[in-house]
């Protein structure tokens, strides 16, 4: 039986003829993150980057980057958009995009996952640089948020499939980096993530360390830039097909991929429908001939 | 804006103007008087050189329609491009032939083109490695294409892939890789370094055999090149020009012509490009740090690196087409960046030469090299007249070691022993000692299968100076070693003031001297 101590020594009871007021939340979207991007927060996180994450991520995933010279001539800012396997992948990023993007660059983190307590949102906003993005309504102020910091000079690292892959298959992408491509008159930089997945996929507690020939791989993309006319939604179905394109050039060739690519017959990120084993066992016949190894059985 | 190239006379005031001396660099005191010529400054690259070279293949020049229209699947499509031998050093990645050919390999997919092969068109010159390879042209395309066989390096004398497709009417036999020729649509893409690339000489030479070449690389044919880096007056291009529009009339070809700026050297190295008495503090504590450095290190480890600098040249211009109106066009451009107007000849011709030159990419600037960069190409860079007198002294700066690259250079190492120890005369040389060099089945073995010139290419490179031999009086090697110099039937000096002194007794006393700034590389317009 719960004993409480009666006013004046315990609380008072809110009169119900009396409306509350409003909860100002300072969790999840409305957690405030403009003091990560302070210059002793950037300092704080540069050292936390390149002398702790950096060397980590060398020792579990030796991560190999390609198709960087995709990048020369490219001013920041700009929106770099990936496909979704694990927490590795923020990691990967940051520590490998060129120096003129990464030192300058915030991360869209769901705000419902990384901002849920203001200490798990401080830790997020320290050390990746992360804003609270909504991820499962519709919301003015994340997407405002993005828009200003891009257009104040800051890059954005999003991943638009909305979360980590659930089974090894990518998401369709969601609109939001091509709306900010839009707004804000940015390129998008399709980048492709490949073995990440392996190492630390969803459900799992901690990463496994790569063994020989299993690191992950980075492949950037060209610049895209949003078309006369285009939409958000078509940006977007572009910008998925790109982030294909790279996954199709990384497990064949280039050549091969662009090929396909003109065709219209770039293997999709979804993968094919079907039963969840099916699904899996597909999974398989994409590994790329470069990694030697099958990710099945 | 870039400031234009100029012409400095020396006072009493003007400061030791630099001097290339292989792997190192001279600082040296010119006599009042004397001239140095400038080059440009780096002229504004491309913003956007893919939009570029995209504009470019969708409206080309002259008479060729647009890249797409010619592109069709079913087709037989190669794609022919220039080797490493340019840009000087190698570009930073990516270079203009990576840009130029994914984008052109976009169109290509987008029309269903499945038959493509690309070919480094490197004539004699030795084969590429795989890391260069994939410098040159990026991992992309090298993995797309290399697995598969269909990136290959031309193989002048693989005859069963060597067909001839005609003879002028001077008798000059037109014989070229049978692929290229039976393809549907021949793209060439180059880098235009200079005012002697490009044009009908890019296939001719890129693609050709022994039996082709030898009817402009050849002592009469380089004697008459005045100057082989002014087309219009160079026999060099008349000829292959001529066996161009015979190549033309038989495969459609779409030429792809890109210029690069002259920003040659890297950051750390920007003193190199810069007028003396511009130098910052930080220009001459790097100077310091560098020369006082490189002095102290032995010779291999500063040319490994010196051989690691990548240029930050950029794209100036690309044009695409019909092969005579895209060169002209190039020539323009490249004319814009390189040209310096320059008064009258003179008696003393002095140059710093470099560590490297066309065709010691990552290997040794050997004295043969030595040679041709200082007799063949500085000399000759030059339009109207030549920048010293007839009878005057060329005065080269470069340690000029005794030491070949025995995998590279083969036949240079018997050329020297055994060839300018009888005779520096280059048409004697030619006379009695081509053919047996040229038709050498181990030099032609190692030419096939190692990394390895051509037998003949060491005689290409005594020919390259042959105008130069012919015009001067006496040519002088400051720092060089003694008994390599006169091998070449050149005088060692040990400094530039014993140079000049030298040069009084076959000029006169107080000679009118020119030096040339060169590198970054300009073209004297000599009037």
């Amino acid at each position: 039986m719960r004993v409480t101590a009666r006013f004046p020594l315990g609380k008072p009871n809110w009169p119900s003829s009396v409306p509350r007021p409003p909860v100002e939340r300072r969790t999840g979207v409305d957690y405030e993150t403009d003091w990560a991007r302070t210059h002793a927060a950037r300092l704080a996180r540069a050292v936390i980057v390149d002398d702790v994450l950096r060397p980590v991520l060398h020792l579990i995933a030796s991560p190999t980057v390609h198709g960087e010279d995709r990048l020369v001539g490219l001013e920041a800012p700009a929106i770099f958009v990936a496909n979704h396997h694990s927490h590795l992948d923020t990691s990967v990023l940051l520590t490998s995009l060129p120096d003129r993007f990464r030192h300058k660059a915030v991360v869209a983190a769901a705000a419902d996952y990384f901002f849920t307590t203001r200490a798990k949102g401080a830790m997020s906003a320290l050390a990746i640089g992360a804003i609270p993005m909504e991820r499962t309504k519709v919301g003015r102020r994340s997407a405002d948020l993005a828009a200003e910091l891009l257009e104040d000079g800051w890059n954005l690292i999003m991943f638009p499939e909305g979360g980590r892959s659930p089974d090894g298959w990518g998401r369709a992408f969601r609109g939001g980096a091509a709306y900010l491509a839009l707004r804000c008159g940015r390129p998008v930089v399709p980048l492709y993530l490949e073995g990440t997945g392996r190492l630390w996929r969803r459900g799992k507690t901690w990463p496994k360390v790569a063994g020989k020939g299993e690191g992950v791989h980075l492949v950037f993309g060209s610049p895209m830039w949003p078309e006369d006319g285009e939409d958000a939604r078509r940006l977007a179905a572009r910008v998925e097909q790109a982030v294909g394109a790279l996954a199709d050039e990384w497990s064949t060739d280039w050549w091969s991929a662009r090929r396909r690519a003109a065709a219209g017959t770039t293997p999709a990120l979804t993968g094919p429908s079907g039963g969840a084993w099916r699904r899996a066992w597909a999974l398989d016949a994409t590994a790329s001939s470069r990694s030697g190894r099958r990710s099945w059985p | 804006m870039s400031r234009p190239g100029f012409v400095l006379e020396v006072d009493r005031s003007t400061p030791p103007i630099l001097f290339h001396h292989g792997e190192g660099f001279r600082l040296e005191k010119l006599p009042a008087g004397s001239r140095v010529i400038y080059p440009a400054e780096p002229v504004a690259p491309l913003k956007d050189p893919d939009a570029a070279i995209r504009h470019a293949l969708l409206n080309p020049v002259g008479d060729s329609q647009p890249l797409p229209s010619l592109l069709r699947s079913g087709m037989k499509l190669t794609i022919a491009m220039d080797n490493q031998a340019v840009p000087l050093p190698p570009m930073q990645q990516p270079d203009n032939r990576q840009r130029v050919i994914e984008i052109v390999l976009d169109m290509a997919a987008a029309a269903g083109v499945d038959d493509v092969e690309l070919i480094i068109a490197h004539g004699l010159h030795r084969r590429q490695t795989e890391p260069e390879l994939r410098h040159m042209l990026g991992d992309r395309i090298y993995d797309s294409f290399a697995p598969h066989g269909m990136l290959t390096q031309h193989d002048a004398e693989d005859h069963d892939n060597l067909v001839l497709v005609g003879r002028t009417e001077q008798g000059e036999h037109v014989e070229l890789n049978k692929r290229a020729v039976t393809s549907d649509l021949l793209i060439y893409v180059n880098v235009n370094l200079v005012a002697m690339d490009g044009g009908h000489k890019s296939t001719m030479t890129g693609i050709s055999s022994y039996r082709s070449l030898k009817h402009h690389h050849n002592v009469t044919g380089m004697q008459h090149s005045r100057s082989f880096m002014d087309p219009p007056n160079s026999e060099l291009h008349n000829s292959t020009w001529r066996m161009g529009r015979l190549l033309a009339g038989a495969v459609k070809i779409f030429q792809i012509e890109t210029t690069v700026n002259t920003d040659t050297f890297p950051s750390q190295f920007g003193f190199l490009q810069k007028r003396e008495w511009e130098w910052s503090a930080r220009d001459r504590a790097s100077y310091l740090a560098t020369s006082k450095s490189l002095d102290r290190v032995p010779p291999r480890i500063a040319r490994s690196i010196f051989h690691g600098i990548k240029s930050p040249q950029k794209m100036t211009s690309v044009q695409a087409g019909e092969v005579e109106a895209v060169h002209k066009l190039t020539l323009e451009n490249v004319h814009k960046q390189h040209l310096v107007p320059v008064q009258g000849q003179t008696d003393v011709l002095t140059m710093g030469l470099p560590y490297v030159g066309p065709y010691n990419v990552n290997s040794i600037l050997n004295p043969l090299l030595v040679m041709c960069l200082g007799l063949g190409y500085f000399f000759n860079l030059y339009r109207g007249k030549p920048l010293v007198r007839k009878g005057g002294v060329v005065i080269l700066s470069h340690p000029t070691r005794w030491e070949f690259h025995p995998v590279h250079h083969p036949s240079y190492i018997d050329f020297f022993e055994q060839v300018l120890t009888e005779t520096t005369d280059p048409l004697e040389i030619e006379k009695k000692f081509e053919e047996d060099f040229a038709t050498d089945p181990w030099y032609i073995h190692l030419y096939r299968n190692s990394y390895a010139y051509h037998g003949v290419h060491a005689f290409y490179m005594w020919y390259w100076g042959a105008h130069a031999l012919q015009h001067v009086g006496q040519v002088i090697i400051v720092g060089g070693e003694p008994r390599a110099v006169r091998r070449m039937g050149f005088k060692p000096a040990s400094t530039l003031r014993d140079a000049l002194e030298m040069a009084e007794d076959v000029v006169g006393r107080n000679p009118s001297i020119t030096h040339i700034h060169n590198p970054p590389i300009f073209l004297a317009d000599v009037t």
